[in-house]
Parts: structure tokens; sequence; C-alpha cells
């Protein structure tokens, strides 16, 4: 009697220890990640349904009137229309680029670590700093239009920020020239998993070089391609820094290049509507997350079967 | 054709003039911007405007002196790094210590809770960043810099779990078993073991929250409010508002708020591009 209940006592200070290690090596990270990320975006729906200030506890339930405005509202239309443009042009742009120049990297050339160190400077720089430096180059008396004059096509001198008809263009283009260098390291990594011995096959069998690329290289590369194409997406319904600084919250309604963040911001928190703001953050949030569910559902399938299996421990 | 000649790795055959030409002119584009900045510092504002797209003539070190000498850009220095080293140390901290829970315990709600900090990636900090303003006006903690270093903690959690958790599973049972047999505790295999043999790990995750936090705008924006509180980033656009007409000043401050950034990268360049596409890659 007495020697099995000694085991039995010993197995269950022993498995109370082992609750009391996983509490307190887990508490301090699931509340901090529940009171700064999951409680604020549950409180963002709440507020979402009030008119509030941001004093005190919000009482002006006005259900989902805050919501009718924003869907009806002409500005955020052109907001959700920027983003739009931003995320389709960027897909189109970046990825056909990325893997162009990834592949021409991926050749046996003198310097070829070096090169990709500095192709990753733009990611690397803050927003902050991009957008301060390229705001500068692209003003009116800036180097941008200096450069134009002095190699003879001062002709195309613009004014590439408050002009409306470029500014989404001028938008583009940095956006190219901060996130070009991520996608392309991203492919090469790609290209670099791709084992060796398949192309050797390929090149015994006679394939050509292009025949290579189009019928091997490009499937396989298939996986890294989809994920770049989900950040890129991610990314650019979210977009916020580069054009808060270059643009900032008004020129950048003029111009035709804010975006939905830039509205959350200047609707909510800087004309004192945190219940409007929070109602576009929610906005925002079901945006996001319905084009990343679609994306995963039917694009990315494939590649998570076995991330997901992996994944649930 | 002897051996030696057979290419390793057929699609990497050697690059023409065409391939050096395409990789000079891109690796032109992307530095170029990040030189002028540099270089724009080194000139005065009379040149600038005479010509903006041409080197300093003749080269001039008083706007970096200036900005040198200037208590402002240290302080805002002194706030990044502050803001930067706390950060990532509790990220890191917290991080080990919950992705230790999931890869090697077993409990009931191990599967959810990996979900839980996998659902994070969904949130990003400017959907959140209404709220999380009141939140953090509530705490007290407007306009000090813990408002910006303890929601950087939070979500930073999500990419730290993912990346951890893999690599600690990957640490085989049999050492545990050892340390066991010896008499170590779970807690002494984690200090003794877990911490040595996930190093690489966590020196990728560190990097990352380093330079995230480094670069951040959003929430010092929202947070900071006085000058004596600003992190670089927040300076940098401050400075460049306040001494619009003073382009040469703007262009050293700029320079030398990013210089951090770029040392740190090339230093660490091999683990943070392995990083980050280890990240994505999953």
């Amino acid at each position: 009697m007495s020697d099995t209940l000694a085991p039995r006592r010993a197995t269950a200070r022993r498995r109370g220890r082992t609750r009391l290690e996983i509490a307190v090596l887990s508490a301090p990270a699931v509340i901090v990640f529940l009171a700064f990320v999951i409680f604020p975006v549950a409180l963002a729906a709440y507020y979402g349904f009030y008119r509030w200030k941001g004093y005190g506890d919000p009482t002006d339930w006005v259900g989902l009137n805050n919501y009718r405005l924003i869907l009806t509202d002409p500005a955020f239309h052109d907001v959700l229309w920027h983003n739009g443009l931003i995320l389709v042009m960027s897909l189109a742009v970046q990825g056909p680029l990325a893997i162009g120049l990834a592949l021409l990297l991926n050749r046996r050339i003198r310097g070829r670590s070096t090169i990709r160190v500095l192709v990753f400077v733009p990611y690397i720089i803050s927003e902050v700093i991009v957008g301060t430096g390229w705001s500068l180059m692209l003003q009116s008396e800036g180097a941008v239009n200096g450069l134009l004059r002095g190699i003879g096509l001062g002709s195309l001198e613009a004014d590439w920020i408050s002009d409306p008809d470029l500014a989404i263009w001028t938008l583009m283009a940095v956006i190219t020239w901060k996130y070009l260098g991520f996608a392309v390291i991203l492919m090469l990594a790609g290209l670099q998993s791709i084992p060796d011995e398949i192309f050797e096959a390929a090149q015994i069998d006679g394939a050509s070089y292009w025949q290579i690329q189009r019928r091997i290289t490009l499937p396989l590369l298939g996986p890294t391609i989809r994920i770049w194409a989900f950040l890129s997406i991610i990314g650019s319904l979210q977009l916020f820094d580069l054009v808060y600084i270059i643009w900032g919250q008004y020129v950048s309604g003029t111009a035709g290049t804010s975006t939905m963040a830039i509205y959350m911001l200047a609707q909510g928190r800087n004309a004192g509507n945190y219940g409007y703001g929070s109602a576009v953050a929610v906005v925002l949030f079901v945006i996001s997350l319905v084009v990343a569910l679609i994306y995963q559902r039917f694009v990315l399938r494939r590649d998570l079967k076995g991330a997901v299996t992996e994944g649930t421990v | 054709m002897s051996a030696t000649t057979i290419s390793r790795k057929p699609t990497g055959r050697d690059g023409g003039p065409v391939t050096y030409f395409v990789a000079l002119l891109l690796v032109g584009v992307c530095v170029a911007p990040v030189v002028y900045i540099v270089l724009g510092g080194f000139r005065t504002n009379a040149q600038i405007t005479t010509d903006p797209a041409a080197l300093p003539d003749p080269w001039v070190g008083v706007n970096y002196m200036a900005v040198l000498k200037s208590s402002v850009f240290w302080g805002e220095f002194a706030n990044s790094l502050i803001v930067a080293l706390a950060s990532t140390a509790g990220i890191v901290a917290l991080g080990l210590m919950v992705s230790f829970v999931i890869a090697r315990y077993d409990f009931r709600f191990k599967g959810a809770m990996y979900s839980l900090f996998a659902a994070g990636l969904m949130f990003p900090m400017v959907i959140a960043i209404t709220p999380l303003y009141l939140v953090i006006k509530d705490l007290g903690l407007v306009d000090n810099l813990l408002g910006v270093i303890v929601p950087q903690i939070a979500f930073g959690l999500p990419t730290t779990v993912i990346i951890l958790v893999p690599f600690l599973r990957a640490i085989p049972n049999e050492i545990e078993e050892a340390a066991a047999l010896d008499g170590m505790s779970r807690l002494g295999f984690f200090f003794r073991m877990v911490i040595p043999l996930s190093l690489p790990g966590v020196v990728t995750v560190g990097i990352l929250a380093f330079v995230g936090s480094w670069n951040n705008y959003l929430l010092p924006l929202y947070v900071l409010n006085s000058q004596a509180n600003f992190t670089l980033p927040l300076g940098v656009q401050v400075f460049s508002s306040q001494y619009s007409t003073d382009t040469a000043k703007v262009l050293a401050f700029t320079s030398l708020a990013m210089l951090p950034a770029l040392v740190f990268f090339s230093v660490f360049e091999k683990r943070i591009v392995g990083g980050l596409t280890g990240a994505v890659k999953g």
C-alpha cells in the first residue's frame, strides 16, 4: 500500500513542479502579448461603435454609424483606391524585376556577396531616413531635377511630390527602391535552396538555359514567390511611414498618395475622434484579414501544408 | 572536359558583360541616394542651391561637426539605444522562455499558445496603434520610453516564437535525458544547455529586434511628445522640418542617424539576411 502511494505522491509533486515551471516561463510573454497586442485590437472593435473623443468612458453609442460614414466617405474611397493601386503595382513591378535580377545575380560573378550587401542597404535603412532623403532629392530644386538638367533632360523636370498626376508614381518609385532589394535577396535564397542535381539532370537531357529557367527554376521558386507576394500585399495595405514622411497628412491628400493608415491617423487621433479612428482600424484589419485568408486559402494552401502540420506542435 | 571545369552549379554560369552591367546599375541605383545623403552633409547650402546633384567642392565638415556637437543628437541617440537594447533584451528573454515551454513541455494549451503567437503576425502595429496609445495613456506611460519599449516587446514576440520554437525543438532529447541523469533540473537544463545551444537563433532574433526598434517610427510618434524623449527617427523628422532651409545640416543629421543601422548591418549582414529569409520561409 505505502509503496504504491509514495511514488504517486512523488509523481504528483513532479507534475505540480512542471506546472509551476510552465506558468513561470510562459506567463510574462503571454501577459505582455495579451495586454499590448490582443487587448488593443479588441478595444478597437469596441470603441468603433462609439462617438468618442478619448476622454472618460465611451458613452455615445452610435452602432454601425462610424462604419457607415467610413464606407460612404469619398476620401476613404480614394485612399482605398491608392492602397489597391500600390498593391497591384508592387506585385507587377517588383516581382518580375526581382526574379530577373536574382537569376542574373545567381550567376558566378566577381564580388557577388558585396553586391548582395549593397542591394540590401535600402531595406535596412529606416523609412524615416529614406523618406527624408527622398523628399529633399525630389523637391522642385532638388537633386533629381538637378541631375536631369545636368544630363540634358531638363524638359523632364517635374514637381515630383505635389503634382497629383505624378505623385503616386513617385511613391511607387520610392517603394520599389526601398523594397526591391528585400525581394531580390529572398528570391536568391529561394534559388539557392533548389538542389543542383535537378539542373545537372536537365542539362544532361539537353535543356537550354532558358528552358531550364522557365520549366524548372520558376516552378521550384514558386513557394518563395508566393510568400514574398503575401508579405508585399500585407505591406502595401498597411503602408504608412514613407507616405507620412514625404507627403505628410495634408499634402498626401491633395497629391493623391494618402493610404488607409494615413486616413486613420488624420481622421482618428489627429482629429480627436478616437471612436472613428478605431473603426477605421477595424476596417483596415478586416480588409487585411480577408485578403490574407483568401490568399492563404487559394494561393498559399500547398506551401502552408507542411508548415501548418509542423506548426501545430 | 576535365572534372574541374564541370560547373557545380549549372544555372550559376559565368556572368558576361551584360550581367556585370546590370549588377552595377542595380547597385548604383540602390546606393546612390544613400551616397547623396552622406556627401550632401559635406557641402554648403550655397553649393546645394547652385547644383543640387554635385560632389562637395570644397568639402566642409561644419555640418557634421555641428550635429556631432549638439546635445539634441546625442540625447536622441541615447534614447534610441536605450529603447533598442531594452526591447531586444525583453524580446529575447520573454521569447526564449515561452518558446522553451512550447517546444519542450507537454501540456493541454500548448497548441493554442503557439497559435496565439502565430496569429500575432496578423496584427501589425498600424492596426492596433490607436487603442494601443489609449492603453499606454491609461498606464501613464505617455512620453515615457517604457511606453515604447513594452509594446515593442509584445509586437516582437510572434516572430521570435516562430523562429525559436523549431530551434529549441531540434535539441535532441538525449541531451536532456543525460542532463536529467546527471541530476540537472529542467530549469538548470534551460540555463546551462538550452541557451548556449540555441545561440544562433537567439542572435538572429536579437538582431531583428534591434534593427526593428532602431527604425521604428509609428509608435514613438504616438507615444513620445517632448524632444528630450525623442528617438532618432522622430528626431530626424523634427530636425528636417525645423531646419528645412538648412538642407546641408539636415543631410548631415540624417546620415549620422542611419550610420549605426548601417554599421550594425554590415557586421551582422549574414545573420540578418539569413534570419529574414529563414523567418519568411518558416
